[in-house]
């Protein structure tokens, strides 16, 4: 084996990050035995909310919840199909299609934990993209018409946030307390709340900050790896266990690593972003990049679904800071998580894809890349929105680009093959060889 | 009798220019009836909806990506071939992202001298849904201000809610007509009159609408076929609709935004004219992107079932349309519980005539052997 240009090591707290989502998924499948209480909902809810309701309250995120279906092609299969028996299209987001297949064909992509779909005890969904609470409506009827609350956060762009805006998506807010408080009959603990706002502002801004890392060369991180370690925010970002990980493990490692010239991939010589979800089940395209020495530091997608961002002194993007304000009550708590997450850089482009063209010019020229994979991803329609605009854009920026088609959840709309050839005729565009690395 | 209706459908673009040379006035595009006409017609603006021309076309290609649905792309089509060049501005309601695309490449590709898009809330469930597009639309006006110089007064904006509540009800009053056993109008020619309301000057067509219910209680026409419903995405795919009335059957109601969702309920000018007309567009019959977290439109399109004494219910979808592909599914569950049979039929830009027809025959045949039994 020949000896590589960087130092590699595997990462310390990996086995850490595995550990965290399968309790995650044991606790929700176990809830009920312990008298706690299971919500369903999407990785982007306020799930700092239901949190008010006690410490013995667990989640199931559907988007992590469909990924993990998709990585088992089989299971995900059998879940489509038996959603598209029940009548509807196979071009809806395919996430979706696989949550609807598991409460149909009811089965748990944990068996080791519960071979029936855990019913949840009520629906807490947010709502930005078309499919969001339509997702929920239909497992709500699917399940046995489930309660259901869902608040709508799409008011525009960050920038152009004002107090009537912020006023909507709190009145939803307070309202969605008093549901809780209606149909789980707990009483609502607003320290509780505040606790979580508290651990998600930790949690988003050390995630930004361990991808911020990843300007180094060589990248510490890469973007496979990256998958396993970003879900954790999107499983339960308002947690305490979250929010201590990435600060106080995952960061200083990574931070470390960027001190002794640790690499992810050894012979990096070429850089690149992704956009949107991977398919899934074909992961192992980024170990044929490495073959070429080719690391994929991130994506918008993977730095900015749970991390926040904002412009610092210098004018470089970086981890958007913890804000420094006293929250003392529920008003205040909701306010300042209303606040927080407008900023959140995926939810800019479903307004215009200029917004996020721009994001993405940023991190190809701040973490110096050298090209953009765009996935074209039939999966979801609130990634890809705007997509063939933000192609053109970065290209008109001067920065080499490659679509390629698939879906991050259903295999059958996925051609491996011929996505490793583009990426052959890619790499030869950019004048990079494939490593020798016998 | 709806010559006229038909006409400007057909010669939109020539309506519109012809409407700014003989008044001097702004047109804007619009992409969504969520649009507050009301405060266009205030500022002496004529909306125009931007609709396809149902044209394969190979523009859209490099903007929109081919997973997103053909209607938005055929919009966007139409101002990439300089069809809307007359347009002084375009706007949209936030509604679905599909066409939101339309939009926001429309805005980048295509100059304007005006633009504008106004968040629009999709939780309409919510009590909280009336102020804040209440204050939205405050900023919406005041942007029309700027753009116009011209300030609107109250008075302007109850003159535009006027403008389009008498358009409304009179829609409402030629729709009573469809409930007859023997319906003065067919199915093409309700929608000739309903999608070249969103083309023309209100003011005119309200004017073709009255003449027009002069005459039609007394018509009689060779009009006794199945009674259909049509229900599902954007349409005003004509052919399809004569193609079906050709086979013997009638469509005596809808449930499109190119039919009763647009005009099924008027502003009630009671207090603040801006939270009266914001809500009307949160309490309209909602399209299925802001339909949760109950079915609202599920119970209306049974309601309308109902009311309009339907044999069958045709379930148009334009190729993916997430909205209606995530709602199909229980209208079908819905109707078919009360006995109306459904048929589901996938639209694109274009519509295979031939491969339809064969398949509504069929479906006309069920219901006929169903009469026959």
């Amino acid at each position: 084996m020949m000896e590589t240009k960087y130092p590699t090591e595997p990462l310390k707290c990996w086995n850490k990050a595995k550990t965290l989502r399968e309790n995650y998924y044991r606790d929700f499948a176990e809830a009920h035995d312990k008298g706690g209480l299971r919500w369903a909902g999407g990785a982007w809810s306020f799930d700092a909310i239901p949190a008010g309701l006690g410490d013995d309250v667990y989640s199931l995120t559907g988007e992590p919840y469909g990924a993990t279906v998709a990585y088992n092609d089989k299971f995900a299969l059998e879940c489509q199909e038996a959603t598209e028996a029940r009548g509807f299209a196979r071009d809806l987001c395919s996430y979706m299609r696989n949550y609807w297949g598991s409460i149909l064909i009811n089965k748990y992509a944990w068996p080791q934990f519960s071979e029936e779909f855990p019913r949840a005890d009520f629906i807490w969904q947010d709502h930005i993209c078309c499919s969001h609470s339509k997702w929920y409506q239909v497992a709500s009827n699917l399940e046995g018409d489930i309660p259901m609350f869902s608040i709508d956060v799409s008011v525009g762009p960050y920038e152009e946030v004002t107090e009537h805006k912020i006023n909507y998506i709190v009145g939803q807010m307070h309202d969605g307390i008093k549901w809780l408080e209606k149909i789980t009959r707990r009483d609502y603990d607003d320290e509780l709340l505040i606790k979580a706002v508290k651990n998600e502002f930790r949690s988003c801004h050390y995630w930004s900050a361990i991808c911020e890392l990843n300007k180094a060369i060589p990248a510490p991180l890469d973007e496979k790896t990256m998958y396993s370690l970003y879900v954790i925010g999107t499983l339960r970002k308002s947690a305490q266990w979250t929010a201590d990980f990435y600060e106080k493990e995952l960061y200083p490692e990574v931070k470390d690593r960027v001190k002794r010239g640790i690499a992810a991939v050894g012979n990096e010589q070429c850089r690149i972003m992704t956009d949107t979800q991977p398919p899934w089940a074909f992961l192992r395209i980024f170990r044929y990049l490495e073959q070429y020495g080719c690391v994929s530091i991130g994506s918008l997608y993977t730095f900015g679904l749970i991390g926040l961002w904002e412009e610092k002194e210098d004018g470089s993007w970086g981890p958007r800071s913890i804000p420094e304000i006293e929250i003392t009550n529920r008003d205040e708590a909701l306010r300042a998580l209303a606040e927080w997450n407008l900023s959140k850089p995926e939810w800019q482009h479903f307004y215009h894809p200029k917004l996020k063209s721009d994001m993405m010019i940023r991190i190809a020229k701040e973490w110096k890349l050298d090209g953009v994979f765009l996935h074209f991803n039939r999966g979801c329609e609130g990634l890809s929105l705007g997509i063939a605009e933000n192609r053109l854009a970065i290209q008109k920026a001067g920065i080499p680009t490659m679509p390629f088609e698939g879906n991050m959840g259903d295999e059958r709309e996925f051609d491996l093959e011929r996505t490793m050839k583009r990426v052959d005729a890619f790499m030869e565009s950019l004048g990079i060889e494939k490593i020798d690395l016998k | 009798m709806f010559e006229q209706f038909k006409s400007w459908y057909e010669n939109r673009h020539d309506y519109a220019e012809k409407w700014k040379e003989r008044t001097g006035g702004k047109v804007i595009g619009t992409f969504c009836t969520y649009v507050p006409e009301e405060i266009l017609y205030a500022a002496d603006i004529l909306p125009v909806r931007i609709l396809g021309s149902h044209e394969p076309q190979d523009v859209s290609e490099p903007h929109i990506f081919a997973m997103f649905c053909p209607f938005c792309r055929d919009c966007l089509a139409q101002g990439l071939k300089g069809r809307f060049d007359y347009l002084d501005g375009i706007t949209i309601a936030q509604s679905c992202l599909h066409i939101r695309q339309a939009f926001t490449s429309w805005d980048i590709h295509i100059p304007v001298d005006f633009k504008y898009y106004l968040p629009h809330p999709m939780n309409v469930q919510s009590p909280h849904a009336v102020p804040y597009l209440t204050e939205e639309l405050k900023l919406f006006k005041k942007t029309i201000e700027e753009w116009t110089g011209k300030q609107i007064t109250d008075d302007d904006i109850k003159r535009g809610i006027e403008i389009m509540n008498k358009n409304r009800q009179l829609l409402q009053e030629v729709y009573e007509l469809r409930k007859n056993p023997n319906p003065p109008l067919t199915g093409l020619e309700a929608m000739y009159m309903v999608v070249s309301s969103q083309m023309v000057d209100k003011r005119e067509h309200n004017k073709a609408l009255e003449e027009l219910l002069q005459k039609l209680p007394s018509r009689t026409i060779e009009n006794s076929g199945e009674r259909l419903m049509i229900v599902g995405s954007e349409d005003d795919d004509t052919e399809f609709v004569a193609m079906v009335e050709d086979l013997g059957a009638d469509f005596v109601i809808d449930d499109h935004c190119t039919g009763t969702r647009y005009f099924n309920m008027n502003v009630n000018v009671d207090g603040d004219v801006l939270t009266a007309i914001a809500e009307r567009y949160v309490k309209r019959t909602p399209c299925p992107s802001k339909d949760w977290p109950q079915l609202v439109g599920v119970e209306n399109i049974v309601s309308l079932a109902k009311e309009y004494d339907v044999q069958g219910a045709i379930l148009m979808q334009t190729k993916f349309c997430d909205p209606w592909e995530l709602t199909l599914p229980k209208v079908k569950e819905e109707l078919e519980s009360i006995g109306i049979p459904t048929l589901f039929l996938e639209f694109d830009v274009t519509v295979p005539i031939g491969q339809f027809k064969t398949r509504v025959e069929a479906f006309l045949e069920i219901i006929r052997e169903e009469d026959l039994f």
